[in-house]
């Protein structure tokens, strides 16, 4: 038999053809459709009883100002109090000890299984149950007075939030392979170094992304201790619509400050992950 | 007469109810490269890994420079060493993985000083200058500061075998270390190896590359379902084996 030819006939050449534009009908259809519910609802809003002048007024009032300045430093220093907790807590939960890991597992279950306004109002109403706090013989002091709105809030939300984020950093320490903590320990390295040189900075990479989602969570948890009297941006509107009664106007002052902090933090996010990511990618760096 | 480096006797490992090591016995004697062949599910991975802790032994004893592993006798009874007491043990062997296990956020040059620095505590700037001296051995000068991804899997095992002897181990490890390579970059790593066994480290690789065994192997040990079936000399395991299932083995894998 005779071979057969590489390139068979009757085939025509293609290569100089390019692909059509596709129309794209029900594109255009939705988008327009979409542009007309949204000019309603704009048009709604022109009409409604709602004095613009005032949002604009109270926008950069000090009080909202202060009261933002005081929601995002108590959403850090939750995430840092919450992070520091959910590493340890994640941890001990790896342990092969199972006194830490029942401890880390009673955690959770507590701070996750009961609503965080609940624990916020628990906190700040410490003093009803121990009216002074202290250490025996070195230091005491009565608990109305420790327990300001400041240190509720923190504790309140600090502690809630690293019964989340221990189940984020247990699935992030989960996903790295169980060969690079065989290959830490063949060259000597014990269990908590192998986790705090090798694991968790592969650990982060993965974590990042919901962690990110949490603390845009926990900033606009901040607005709950507005119930034990913390001055952020929710209860510092609320005190103003109290006196002018302008209601819609001041939920939607606080309302825009929410929305630009989230939208400055997603590109922090970003860049968090970059840096995290290093080794990662074959055109890393 | 000089001892053995490591002494293995009637050592047992189950996984379940599957019995990995049916009371093995064996030893390696200092400057020996000693090879380990068997299908898989034989033990020889098993064995490996019990000798450098990864792995807990069920039974029996592993002495490595007549020190007991993992265990202190005392009173009769035996009592389980800590995880600090079992780290100073592991320093004196150096494991090479199949998969490499490097650390892929750590350049190659970081990857080496790792262990020295943080578990031997010593400066960096003079483990630096070994490392670079290390990869240089392994013919990766130029790829100090690359990391693992864009590293060959060739090039990582070279990086992985100089991580390991950063640690200026007494008794080198290696698990299957050529199998997750292709076909072409078997050679450059197997030549890596090939030095080190020359300049009189004392090696104990499972593998199934037998032209390897034959050539640098002082001895090849064939294993099968938890036991040491066939042992002795290269040139007569591989080349006259006593055993019907070592002759078996050898005509399915060649």
């Amino acid at each position: 038999m005779k071979a057969a030819p590489t390139v068979a006939e009757g085939f025509p050449d293609l290569s100089g053809m390019r692909l059509a534009r596709e129309p794209h009908w029900f594109r255009w259809l939705g988008a327009a459709l979409i542009i007309l519910v949204l000019a309603a609802i704009a048009r709604a809003f022109a009409g409604g009883q709602i004095e613009w002048s005032y949002v604009g007024r109270f926008l950069t009032a000090k009080v909202i100002l202060e009261g933002i300045v005081n929601t995002m430093v108590m959403a850090v220093l939750a995430m840092a109090l919450g992070i520091v907790l959910g590493v340890v807590a994640a941890i001990m939960r790896l342990s092969p000890n199972p006194v830490l890991r029942s401890v880390a597992a009673g955690y959770t279950w507590l701070f996750r299984g009961t609503p965080l306004i609940l624990q916020l109002l628990l906190w700040f109403n410490l003093a009803l149950v121990f009216p002074t706090i202290g250490i025996p013989g070195l230091w005491t002091a009565r608990a109305v007075d420790v327990m300001t709105p400041f240190l509720a809030a923190l504790l309140g939300l600090g502690i809630n939030q690293g019964a989340y984020t221990s189940e984020v950093m247990r699935a992030g320490m989960l996903s790295v392979d169980i060969g690079q903590y065989e290959a830490a320990q063949a060259i000597g390295m014990g269990r908590l170094r192998a986790l705090w040189r090798i694991i968790l900075p592969q650990a982060m990479r993965v974590v990042i992304p919901p962690i990110g989602n949490e603390f845009i969570g926990l900033v606009k948890a901040t607005s709950l201790a507005s119930v034990i009297q913390y001055p952020e941006v929710l209860h510092n509107a609320e005190n103003i619509y109290y006196a002018n009664s302008r209601v819609i106007e001041l939920l939607i002052v606080a309302g825009f400050w929410y929305l630009l902090v989230v939208s400055i933090l997603t590109p922090l996010q970003m860049l968090l992950e970059r840096r995290f990511a290093r080794g990662t990618m074959r055109l890393a760096r | 007469m000089t001892k053995p480096l490591v002494a293995i006797r009637s050592v047992s490992k189950h996984f379940g109810e599957f019995q990995a090591l049916k009371r093995v016995s064996l030893d390696v004697w200092p400057g020996e490269v000693m090879c380990l062949i068997g299908a898989s599910g034989s033990g020889k991975t098993t064995l490996l890994r019990c000798v450098n802790q990864l792995t807990a032994i069920d039974s029996g004893g592993i002495w490595l420079d007549g020190e007991l592993l993992g265990v202190r006798e005392q009173g009769g009874r035996l009592h389980r060493l800590t995880e600090r007491e079992i780290g100073r043990q592991r320093l004196k062997t150096g494991m090479v993985f199949q998969r490499f296990n490097l650390f892929p956020h750590k350049t190659a040059l970081e990857n080496i000083t790792e262990g020295p620095v943080q578990v031997q505590g010593r400066k960096l700037d003079e483990v630096r200058t070994e490392a670079i001296e290390l990869l240089r051995r392994v013919g990766l000068a130029a790829k100090a500061e690359s990391y693992p991804a864009q590293l060959s899997g060739g090039q990582q095992q070279r990086v992985a075998i100089a991580r390991a002897l950063a640690m200026k181990p007494m008794l080198m490890l290696f698990d299957e270390p050529t199998s997750a390579l292709d076909p072409e970059l078997v050679g450059e790593v197997l030549a890596v190896m090939k030095e080190l066994a020359q300049s009189g480290m004392t090696m104990m690789v499972v593998t199934h590359e037998l032209g390897f065994a034959r050539e640098v192997a002082d001895r090849v040990v064939y294993m099968d379902q938890g036991a040491i079936v066939e042992s002795g000399q290269a040139s007569d395991v591989l080349g006259a084996p006593r055993e019907a299932r070592t002759k078996a083995f050898l005509s399915a894998v060649i």
